[in-house]
């Protein structure tokens, strides 16, 4: 009897949901993410996870690279002019863009100059209202050093806007094209003044991006409606919902329930499961990534560079090649991955040799061992699949040369935020570009002020290396930055900072009747042109 | 006499809640960390405002000082922050507890549906094969564990059959506002276009997490109806009323019913507690918004004024539903009200 209303019930239950889901599915999309968003604002956060949900699709940028060439393409800016001193640039802007228009703010005027010269002075101008609110950190720019480049920011005339520089900078324009650097409405932060919310500046976005901000439930979802009147092109999909599911085994399971349309960063080992489903297809592509092991080196005994070989030296890269990344990525065999244009194989990286550590480690002093903290991502990146699995290998590894390991995880926001107090030993962890120009790799990661804001997770700063990467940004002669760029790589394998270890693919699965979802070799993803079939 | 009863157990409730703030309160000293942080959810504090926080907080008095200040800041609704969102933590409770309380109570409801008619079923056919196959039913119902369970429902159901969804209360593509918490509630009060289906699509996806959840229950008061049941069948004044010729259905509904079920209210309150520890599991398993998946997640990430306020949540409602079980237990049935001590 039981069982009889239960399958009675059931039947009814699919059969009705089946074509209402249909109905509602046909104009929206659900995106499983893997985190929450730390802020709705991508000048606040370098989190990959975050941007992928926030920079593409509420905001629009200066300008842009073109994936395959390189090259930087027009976006909120017309067109720019470099002047003959390479001091001053000038963007052209667009005059038909609108800002969103929401339940909390319905702005008056297009886009234009004031827009421009609020976002980027909020980074740099102390006397910007806004410096200070949310922390007052911009942990990307900073660690470029971009707030001590821009000298000023001019309004021209109503749609035209020139920075002035201290110093020319050759990556300045990449840096423009980043997903960081958004352009906000000045309308919008003036309105928040007079309520006095500056906070929410942050928190509810307004921008010019393909989707709108509707609502945000920590831990459940992020809801974006469609811009109606988004400048670029019509936008397909009326609804865009970020499904928040950390666990990615639940995510590969929603995406076989159709629960899920796209879900980002499927385990190696679950490709396969996904292979044999027509319903599903997934997306592989490069990317210029890197996933390290760096060590905190102003903590003893990581402050002795020979420690840091010993440790190198101890563990096995083959095997995690293969037992994390199952073969899906690269081995690293400098800072930079392969495909970058400054990238030299190093001569001096570590191998796989024990007996060395053990030396080594005698030659530091330390005879009995140690034991130490790693910290260990609890989510799937594309530099580094399975956090966990490779810090305990590497547990596995630094046993034989008497290195007890304890193994940290926290909730990936509290992860990031924690690690720049810099109290760990040592950390897994990677890096995404978001530019093809090598810098990225370098200034955001070790330079000295990125140590200060807390993003140099190895807490290094060495002038001697600041120097070359400042040289190398001086010049646009591209021999010569190869030149700066081959010795910084070659001092970052010299005394080990960190320990690049490979290089991840960009996967992501989606249903098939999901197109025009497109995956940026550098930066986040974006669903501008998402649409169902 | 019933007033009297009811005074004794108040007085009770408020003993229990406040041994249970105490225990709540001294965590925020028994968890590593500065204890100011703790209680209020403030990291990282600079000087200043340490000083307006141990104003606050009265850390600069004595422990009762401090503790009645908690008290008075409880009842205010002021729980302190999260760790992990930097929000209120009374928020986050008002906002995830109906979630929870509502999957409960349709277990709850569940269970007393197929729970107590199977249980009298088995008593009216003691020792036949209704009372065999039933008590063959509950035994696995009793030893299957709810994880296991619910795992391989997903696998049999979702995954390979593709039947049901597997997580959350309604396809997010749906938006319902919240007014009730309660989504079947929300779903019947918004304006949206798409009501039936909204509330179609709601029930496939409270179908799973509800079967999971009401098992153990379920199979808790069968077992207990029968056994209650079969202890009025054996009475003397059942006895002479079979002697002068009434038939099983008059038996069984004009006579020994009411007298069976007495312990079997009770037993509906005191599952409650049960029903709330089960329901974290559940919602961890079919990611289900509600609290008992937010303490979970608090706990991974040391979210120790989150933990607190959630443990002071879910352990106040459950004292408070047992002693209303009692309560009400005890209008059913005079003879409890005789106990001079109280007992849960």
């Amino acid at each position: 009897m039981v069982k009889f209303i239960f399958g009675i019930a059931l039947l009814m239950l699919t059969g009705c949901t089946e074509q209402s889901l249909k109905n509602q599915n046909s104009h929206g999309l659900i995106y499983c993410a893997e985190a929450n968003p730390v802020s709705f604002n991508p000048q606040i956060t370098t989190s990959g996870s975050t941007i992928d949900l926030i920079s593409n699709q509420l905001y629009n940028r200066l300008i842009s690279i073109d994936a395959n060439t390189g090259e930087f393409l027009p976006e909120l800016a017309k067109s720019w002019k470099i002047s003959k001193n390479r001091k001053k640039i000038t963007f052209e802007l667009r005059q038909d863009v609108q800002f969103h228009h929401t339940d909390y703010f319905t702005p008056s005027r297009n886009f234009d100059a004031d827009d421009v010269v609020f976002t980027f002075s909020r980074l740099f101008d102390v006397y910007n209202p806004y410096h200070f609110v949310s922390g007052g950190q911009y942990p990307y720019f900073k660690s470029i050093g971009l707030d001590r480049l821009i000298k000023s920011i001019i309004k021209e005339s109503q749609y035209s806007v020139s920075f002035e520089l201290f110093d020319t900078q050759s990556s300045f324009l990449s840096n423009m094209a980043t997903d960081f650097s958004v352009i906000l409405s000045a309308e919008y932060a003036k309105s928040l003044e007079v309520d006095e919310k500056l906070e929410n500046l942050d928190h509810f976005p307004i921008g010019t991006g393909p989707y709108k901000f509707k609502d945000y439930k920590r831990d459940i979802l992020i809801r974006y409606y469609q811009h109606e009147k988004y400048w670029q092109h019509p936008v397909a999909l009326a609804q865009l919902v970020y499904d928040i599911t950390p666990n990615s085994t639940t995510r590969i399971a929603k995406m076989l329930t159709h629960e899920c349309d796209v879900t980002p960063h499927p385990n190696s080992s679950q490709l396969s499961i996904l292979a044999d489903r027509k319903d599903i297809q997934v997306q592989k592509e490069t990317n210029l990534n890197m996933g390290y092991w760096a060590f905190n080196t102003q903590k003893a005994p990581f402050n002795n560079g020979l420690v840091r070989r010993a440790l190198a030296h101890a563990i096995d890269v083959n095997k995690i090649m293969q037992s994390v990344f199952l073969n899906n990525g690269k081995r690293l065999h400098s800072i930079l991955p392969s495909t970058s244009w400054a990238y030299q194989a190093q001569v001096n990286m570590p191998d796989y040799n024990p007996e060395l550590a053990k030396r080594l480690l005698r030659q530091a002093g330390i005879v009995d061992g140690f034991s130490m903290d790693l910290w260990a991502m609890p989510v799937a990146r594309i530099y580094n699949p399975n956090a966990r699995k490779m810090a305990e290998l590497i547990q596995n590894d630094l046993k034989k040369i008497d290195v007890t390991v304890h193994i940290v995880e926290y909730e990936w926001n509290t992860f990031i935020k924690k690690l720049e107090d810099h109290t760990h030993d040592s950390v897994l962890l990677g890096w995404s570009a978001d530019t093809p120009d090598p810098d990225n790799f370098f200034s955001p990661l070790l330079s000295c002020a990125a140590a200060l804001s807390g993003k140099n997770s190895a807490n290094w700063c060495d002038p001697e290396f600041d120097l070359l990467l400042s040289n190398a940004l001086d010049t646009v002669n591209i021999d010569e930055r190869k030149e700066y760029y081959f010795q910084a790589q070659q001092m970052v394998i010299q005394e080990l900072p960190l320990l690049p270890i490979a290089q991840g693919m960009r996967f992501q699965a989606t249903s098939s009747n999901v197109k025009d979802i497109e995956i940026k070799p550098f930066g986040g993803v974006s669903l501008a042109k998402a649409r169902k079939e | 006499m019933v007033l009297e009863y009811i005074f004794r157990r108040i007085i009770l409730l408020s003993f229990m809640l406040l041994l249970l703030c105490v225990f709540t309160f001294s965590l925020s000293y028994l968890f590593p960390g500065d204890p100011l942080t703790n209680l209020s959810g403030v990291q990282n504090v600079s000087l200043h405002e340490a000083d307006d926080l141990v104003q606050k907080y009265k850390l600069d008095h004595s422990m009762p000082t401090q503790f009645l200040s908690f008290l008075s800041r409880v009842s205010e609704g002021d729980w302190g922050i999260s760790f992990a969102s930097g929000e209120p933590i009374f928020k986050h409770i008002v906002a995830l507890f109906p979630a929870t309380l509502e999957l409960a109570l349709y277990a709850l409801l569940a269970s007393i549906v197929f729970g107590i008619p199977a249980g009298i079923t088995a008593a009216a056919y003691h020792k036949n094969w209704p009372d065999k196959l039933i008590n063959l039913f509950t035994l696995l119902g009793y030893s299957t564990p709810v994880f296991w369970l619910a795992l391989l429902l997903i696998m049999g159901l979702c995954l390979q059959l593709g039947l049901l969804p597997m997580s959350g209360r309604i396809s997010l593509l749906y938006e319902i506002p919240d007014k009730t918490g309660f989504i079947l509630v929300d779903i019947f009060l918004s304006d949206v276009s798409y009501k039936i289906n909204a509330f179609t699509d709601a029930l496939k996806h409270l179908l799973l997490p509800t079967i999971v959840l009401s098992t153990y229950p379920t199979m808790v008061l069968i077992r207990f109806t029968r056994d209650s049941m079969l202890e009025v069948l054996e009475q003397n004044y059942i006895k002479t009323a079979r002697a002068k010729g009434l038939s099983r259905s008059q038996l069984i509904f004009h006579h020994a019913l009411r007298n069976a079920l007495l312990p079997v209210i009770k037993q509906i309150g005191l599952q409650f507690s049960t029903l709330i520890t089960l329901a974290m599991i559940t919602e961890v398993i079919f990611s289900w918004p509600g609290i008992g998946r937010w303490l979970i997640d608090s706990i991974y990430q040391r979210d120790f004024p989150a933990i607190q306020g959630g443990l002071l949540a879910v352990s106040t409602f459950i004292i408070l539903a047992t002693v209303t079980a009692d309560v009400m237990h005890s209008l059913f049935d005079p003879i409890t009200r005789n106990q001079t001590h109280g007992k849960i």
